[in-house]
């Protein structure tokens, strides 16, 4: 395994992002004349693109480098979205269509009395930062922990991550729980003081992303660069092995997994910030497949195609669903059909293999269950 | 992203947008009619074309694609053509957002159609808000909310839901004294249910002859509940059942319905989101006589009427297309705009909104669709009974038509509410007794 | 002809007399009054535009036995009964008319017909009608089907019927509803005063029959304050004893709903079990394959609607086979076309497959349009009947066999014949399969379109209880999987065990905790297990399985 050799394209793509929203975060500064000027409604679009792109990072955290193939990772995303949604309702305060200034405008139109204990203190930033990180981060140990224990793998474990988002998006469904139920939460006002209708705003939401979206670029590049990553790829190719070897593999997964929820939990919390909703729709077991998708699209294992996957296609399905309304699932769907059939090692490994850079250390793909390996 | 690029773009949305329509609408006709001419007018129709809602919305689609054909080869508006740029926000209700954006910032369009569910036009709008956009909305929904950027053509509680139970209370829609609430779990089913409950308690109905029962969407076994609903019919009083159920839940709640032999006169269920669409897709044999409160029915024979359908089965080349009630709140935005917009002479957003207020435009059914100052509309209401062929009879209607309240009186928070955008309140949820605009004024 | 009329009329009073005068509550709410005159015309309420009107001449004409009546009950019942102008009353058959009142033909067609206004509540005076001239002059059958109905639909008025039917020398079977009917009667509201002797013999009555209408009977009675206290109270005892009975039938009833939930998913998931537990092809396409199954029943039943109307009833029995064979083909083109060129990378094919779910979808709604289709549920498949206190629903039942029958079938496929044989060879260990002979791509191919077919096995059933639409297979994906893998991979009895625990499990839950959160602990009890005990509920155990 050689590191470097592999992530050299992570560097350039954080500095890519970063460059690219700069840019982007300026044009839309400027005044609507100028010809260099950016509309808002992009700046918007690229915010997401990049808080889609944390989750493909975190899911391929997983999938890429330990073998989990995750159906379930916008569970933890969505949580985070929940949370930095709970503070951002509570920023309105009275300026609701109700006038309360203590509970959200879903609560009052309920006849609720009270805030519920679990909405205590998310009025509060620092809270609510706390909340985004430790809600996804306290439900992946649970989960990880009581699976990896047992050594549940494989399409067992995908087949359970999908039950646990199902699961959530039912209990998130319910008008009862107190988060807005189907509606989810919106019409969100402001955020530490500053307008979020502002371009102001936009463009500094913009530039946040895209900075923590590199730095966490670099931080799991130098989680699977190093020795522990040799450690996560031996783990993810012969656990058993691994196992004799002494190391402990469920411990590894623990902490791969957590890492990973709670960049999954960061993305969603940015993603709130900039699309202006949360509901849970976005607990769906499609949105999780879906970004297993962009991961392969990009290239699995690479860390940069999670980033280049979750844009491009994110991208395809913004200009497609206006281009070709009636059409633009059957390109989708053959998008999907395609990219497993031809590109198996996603747009990142095309790219190498144009470039006769191809090297060993491509994700081998663990044997499926019954077949002689 | 530069500039030359932007407009590429733009123009690209454009190209590819009108391209679709045209291929929908088949070669022969085109969006551009002759006489019109000029920069074409943009409206924007922001419907589901695919996912779960794509089963009531895409119908949507077409209607407005149709009354835009129509509307050209009269002249167009203002003497310019009109021109539909149809997106598909996928049943997904931040899509829903971004679409809603890209028509008002990329494609500048002078009004949306558009949204089916709560979820969708909550997601929207503070969309619409921030970009001083129009949104006009053809559901029935929960009330509770007056934007001054929608236009809120469909139903309101107090035009559906309680003339519906009043029909239901009378010695002719069998004199129900206990009644079973059963929804979907969001938040049209609870408004609708908490102000039902309030007025049945007004009407001298106990919380003991009330049941509530919710369930998620797409809820596809019913075998308990309905046995739950025929228990609770056997006390010895006649009851009734109020159903908020969900377009797709509501094929297999008919079908355990008439599996467990639960008659139409035995205890009736009265739907609000049951139209001609979604019996389309069912067999109605075993729905006789189950009900519908709506404020448009497809069988009722006005010449208007007649002339939209004959319109519509040509416009879909299919004579067994149905027409449904958010169709026609569609056709009443939709006129209402055109009206709008040549009264005004422009296009302007915040002229066409200051202008709507108090348009009049006939319905299909008879009487007369006014835009009222919190920008509902005057409706009336029907109810209908399920017959054979899927149509509905018409069993009951009010008197005349009703004003749309967006705030509901039975509900203790929003009692003293009004919406009332004209000078000088101009405001979405003015309080009248503290004689106070509790939200934003528009200023 | 005036004679005629005037001797129906005098009839008609008759019946009146008879019924112990008319619930007062019929008379009286004043705009909608029927004209004096009517009492004369027991038709004339027909031709009101007032439904309390026209279901008040619906019960006259029931109570009396004046052929004319009848056959005027029979021509509204067919909606064949239209009011002219002039106030007259017609029959229409075909082309020709006949006056109502008379029974004469007319020569000419009737000016500005319209129909006799109908709703529920004429339609419920007019099958109480229906009830009580079939109950006087029907079959056998006709008389039985009558005489329950009086009893759950007990209308005092009817009283005199049910006494003359009594009188009338009838079969044994029709004693008991007729006596049941003739309690209910008596203690329904509006009933003639017959004493508390009469009427606590009647509450005796019911409370031996038991049910929910009998209940319900009981119940109005026993909340009416005018009744004598010591039959009221009799009543509420009567009460306490059908509601025990229904509470000890209705366990029973949580089972037979939780073993048809799971009939539905062990249907849903058997496809699964076999392209997924056999063969270790994550198809996330599999809910479109039911749902093809489903369309294909639907274009079954529309063919045969078009071509043979009157073979129509056994659409469904045709649809199973070309559901079959359409989803099985269907199977063997995705396998041969994609899946082959994926195995050894399970989790590519879960993409891979996810694409072509949307492809089909997407598909469907362009071809059918997104809307629901409608699939009829044939007369032989349709309502319920009672075994015990127990409901027993015919879809749902008949589900349960289907249920049973597929999963014998693929287990003799399995078990039994060399295909069989030659699958499970294939997939514990391709390559010595290979070197023995065995084609494997060609079991490949078949197994796949085994699991395929039996997925739109699944569709047939599903059409019956569920919506037929493009987003039909969403709602199933994931419970099938959940079955699967809570079953154990690979272990037909496991898919079974797991079906049916999840549908009686979910069953149980409902009542206790509602519909949403009895399906979320239902899911989040799954989880816990599957991670205790990661192979599922049965386990293969051997050297073929490794995950």
């Amino acid at each position: 395994m050689t590191g470097e050799f592999a992530f050299r394209g992570v560097v350039r793509t954080a500095a890519a992002v970063l460059v690219v929203a700069a840019l982007l975060a300026l044009g839309s500064l400027l005044p609507a004349s100028n010809p260099l000027s950016v509309s808002p409604f992009v700046v918007t679009l690229a915010g997401k693109y990049l808080a889609y792109a944390m989750l493909a990072l975190a899911v391929d955290l997983v999938w890429g480098f330990v073998g989990i193939l995750t159906l379930g990772h916008a569970a933890f995303f969505a949580l985070g979205g929940y949370a930095m949604g709970m503070y951002l309702v509570r920023e309105i305060g009275a300026r609701g269509v109700y006038g309360n200034p203590d509970l959200p405008d879903f609560m009052v139109f309920l006849s609720w009395k009270s805030l519920p204990w679990y909405w205590w203190g998310s009025d509060h930033v620092l809270v609510a930062a706390v909340l985004v990180l430790a809600v996804p981060g306290a439900l992946a140990a649970l989960f990880g922990w009581l699976a990896f224990r047992s050594r549940v793998g494989g399409v067992y474990l995908s087949i359970i991550t999908q039950a646990l988002t199902y699961a959530l998006m039912l209990a998130f469904f319910q008008n009862g729980l107190g988060f807005g139920g189907n509606n989810g939460l919106t019409d969100f006002k402001d955020v530490l003081g500053f307008d979020l209708h502002q371009p102001g705003t936009r463009a500094g939401l913009l530039i946040i992303s895209a900075l923590v979206l590199a730095g966490a670029m670099l931080a799991t590049r130098a989680l699977v660069g190093g020795r522990f990553g040799r450690l996560l790829i031996a783990v993810r190719d012969a656990q058993s092995r691994t196992r004799f070897l002494g190391y402990r593999p469920d411990q590894v997964k623990l902490l791969v997994w957590v890492a990973s929820a709670l960049i999954a939990a960061v993305g969603g919390a940015l993603y709130v910030l900039q699309v202006g909703i949360i509901n849970p729709g976005e607990f769906a077991p499609a949105n999780s497949i879906e970004s297993v998708i962009w991961v392969a699209v990009g290239g699995r294992g690479t860390l940069s195609g999670a980033v280049i996957g979750a844009v491009l296609v994110n991208l395809g399905k913004t200009l497609f669903t206006a281009w070709l309304p009636e059409l633009w699932l059957y390109g989708l769907g053959a998008l999907f059909i395609a990219t497993t059939l031809f590109l198996p090692q996603g747009l990142v490994g095309l790219g190498r293999h144009i470039n006769r850079r191809r090297d060993e250390v491509t994700p081998e793909v663990t044997r499926p269950a019954g077949d002689a390996a | 992203m530069t500039d030359p690029t932007m407009r590429f773009t733009r123009r690209d949305f454009a190209r590819f947008s009108l391209a679709a329509s045209a291929a929908m609408l088949g070669g022969s006709r085109t969006l551009r009619a002759a006489p019109p001419s000029g920069e074409p007018i943009r409206i924007g129709v922001l419907h589901s074309l695919s996912g779960t809602m794509a089963i009531s919305e895409t119908t949507l689609k077409d209607v407005i694609l149709m009354l835009v054909e129509l509307q050209n080869r009269k002249g167009g508006v203002l003497g310019r053509p009109l021109e539909a740029v149809v997106v598909d926000p996928a049943s997904n209700w931040p899509l829903f957002a971004e679409k809603a954006r890209q028509l008002l910032a990329v494609d500048k369009v002078s009004a949306a159609f558009g949204c089916w569910t709560s979820v969708s036009r909550k997601a929207v709008l503070p969309v619409f808000e921030e970009l001083d956009g129009i949104l006009f909305y053809p559901v029935q929904y929960e009330g509770q909310e007056c934007s001054r950027n929608v236009f809120y053509m469909g139903a309101a509680p107090n035009q559906q839901a309680i003339p519906a139970v009043d029909y239901l209370l009378s010695e002719d829609g069998g004199g129900a004294k206990r009644f079973a609430l059963v929804g979907t779990d969001y938040v049209y089913p609870r408004t609708t249910n908490q102000i039902l409950q309030s007025y049945l308690k007004q009407k001298g109905i106990g919380d003991a002859d009330v049941m509530v029962n919710y369930t998620p969407f797409g809820q596809s076994d019913w075998q308990t509940i309905v046995s739950q609903i025929k228990a609770f019919g056997s006390a010895g009083r006649k009851t009734a059942v109020v159903s908020t159920i969900n377009g797709d839940a509501n094929v297999p709640f008919y079908k355990e319905l008439a599996a467990q032999g639960i008659s139409a006169t035995d205890i009736p269920v009265m739907a609000f989101s049951v139209g001609e669409e979604e019996l389309a897709g069912m067999d109605t044999k075993p729905l006789v006589g189950q009900l519908a409160a709506w404020n448009y029915f497809e069988s009722i024979d006005t010449p208007a009427n007649q002339a939209f359908i004959r319109e519509w089965h040509g416009f879909t080349k299919n004579p067994k297309r149905t027409t449904n009630d958010p169709m026609e709140a569609h056709y009443i935005g939709f006129n209402l705009w055109v009206q709008a917009v040549t009264k005004a002479g422009t296009t302007d957003h915040d002229k066409v909104i200051e202008t709507m207020v108090g348009l009049k435009q006939p319905n299909l059914t008879g009487g007369v669709a006014e835009v009222l100052p919190n920008h509902h509309i005057t409706k009336p209401v029907y109810i209908g009974e399920i017959q054979e062929d899927g149509q509905f009879n018409v069993v009951w209607q009010t008197p005349r038509e009703i004003p749309g309240q967006a705030w509901s009186p039975f509900v203790p928070e929003t009692r003293n509410l009004i919406g009332d955008w004209r000078a000088p309140i101009r405001c979405g949820n003015y309080d009248t007794v503290k004689k106070a605009c509790l939200g934003t004024r528009h200023v | 002809m005036s004679d005629r009329r005037r001797r129906i009329a005098l009839l008609a009073l008759l019946g009146v007399a008879l019924a112990g005068a008319p619930a007062p509550s019929r008379a009286q709410t004043v705009d909608a009054a029927p004209p004096v005159a009517a009492a004369a015309d027991p038709y004339a309420g027909l031709t009101s535009p007032h439904f309390e009107a026209i279901a008040a001449a619906v019960g006259r004409l029931g109570t009396e036995g004046a052929p004319q009546a009848q056959a005027v009950l029979r021509a509204l019942s067919a909606h064949h009964l239209f009011v002219a102008e002039d106030g007259g009353l017609y029959v229409r058959e075909g082309e020709s008319w006949t006056d109502a009142r008379t029974g004469a033909p007319v020569t000419s067609a009737p000016a500005g017909v319209r129909a006799v206004r109908e709703n529920n509540r004429v339609r419920g005076a007019l099958a109480q009608a229906m009830a009580g001239q079939a109950l006087l002059a029907g079959d056998a059958a006709a008389r039985r089907d009558a005489a329950a109905r009086l009893a759950d639909h007990p209308d005092p008025a009817m009283l005199p019927v049910v006494d003359r039917a009594l009188a009338t020398p009838h079969e044994a079977g029709l004693e008991a509803p007729l006596r049941r009917a003739r309690a209910a009667m008596l203690l329904s509201p509006g009933a003639p005063a017959t004493g508390e002797q009469a009427q606590s013999a009647a509450v005796r009555v019911l409370r031996d029959a038991g049910g929910l209408d009998a209940r319900a009977v009981l119940a109005r009675f026993a909340a009416d304050e005018t009744a004598p206290a010591e039959a009221r109270q009799a009543a509420q005892s009567a009460i306490v004893t059908i509601d025990r009975r229904i509470r000890l039938w209705s366990l029973a009833q949580q089972v037979f709903y939780g073993l048809s939930l799971g009939s539905v998913l062990l249907l849903a998931a058997m496809g699964l079990a076999i392209t997924f537990g056999v063969m270790g092809i994550i198809n996330m396409a599999h809910g479109e394959l039911v749902m093809l199954g489903a369309y294909t029943t639907y274009l079954t039943q529309k063919t045969l609607m078009a071509v043979a109307p009157g073979l129509a009833a056994f659409s469904l029995p045709l649809a199973v086979p070309a559901a079959f064979l359409v989803c099985g083909a269907a199977g063997m083109l995705i396998e041969r076309g994609l899946i082959r060129f994926l195995y050894g990378r399970p989790l590519e094919t879960l993409l891979a497959t996810w694409g072509l779910s949307l492809v089909l979808q997407q598909a469907v709604r362009s071809l059918f349009g997104p809307t629901n289709v409608a699939v009829a549920t044939p007369g032989w498949l349709a309502g319920s009947f009672q075994l015990g206190g127990l409901t027993v629903t015919l879809d749902r039942f008949a589900i349960m066999l289907f249920a049973g029958a597929v999963m014998g079938a693929v287990f003799l496929v399995l078990r039994r014949t060399a295909l069989g044989l030659q699958m499970r060879a294939v997939t514990q260990n391709r390559r010595m399969a290979a070197l023995m002979g065995i084609r494997t791509a060609r079991v490949d191919a078949l197994t796949f379109g085994l699991g395929s077919g039996v997925a739109g096995l699944a569709g047939v059933a599903v059409s019956q209880i569920d919506n037929v639409s493009p987003n039909l297979g969403q709602g199933y994906i994931i419970d099938s999987f959940l079955v699967v893998v809570f079953g154990g991979v690979g272990n037909l009895w496991g898919t079974l065990a797991a079906a049916m625990t999840l549908g009686v499990g979910g069953k149980a839950l409902e009542p206790l905790v509602g519909a949403v959160s009895g399906k979320i602990l239902l899911l989040v009890l799954v989880i816990l297990f599957i991670q205790r005990h990661p192979r599922g509920m049965f386990p293969l155990r051997g050297r073929g399985v490794e995950s």
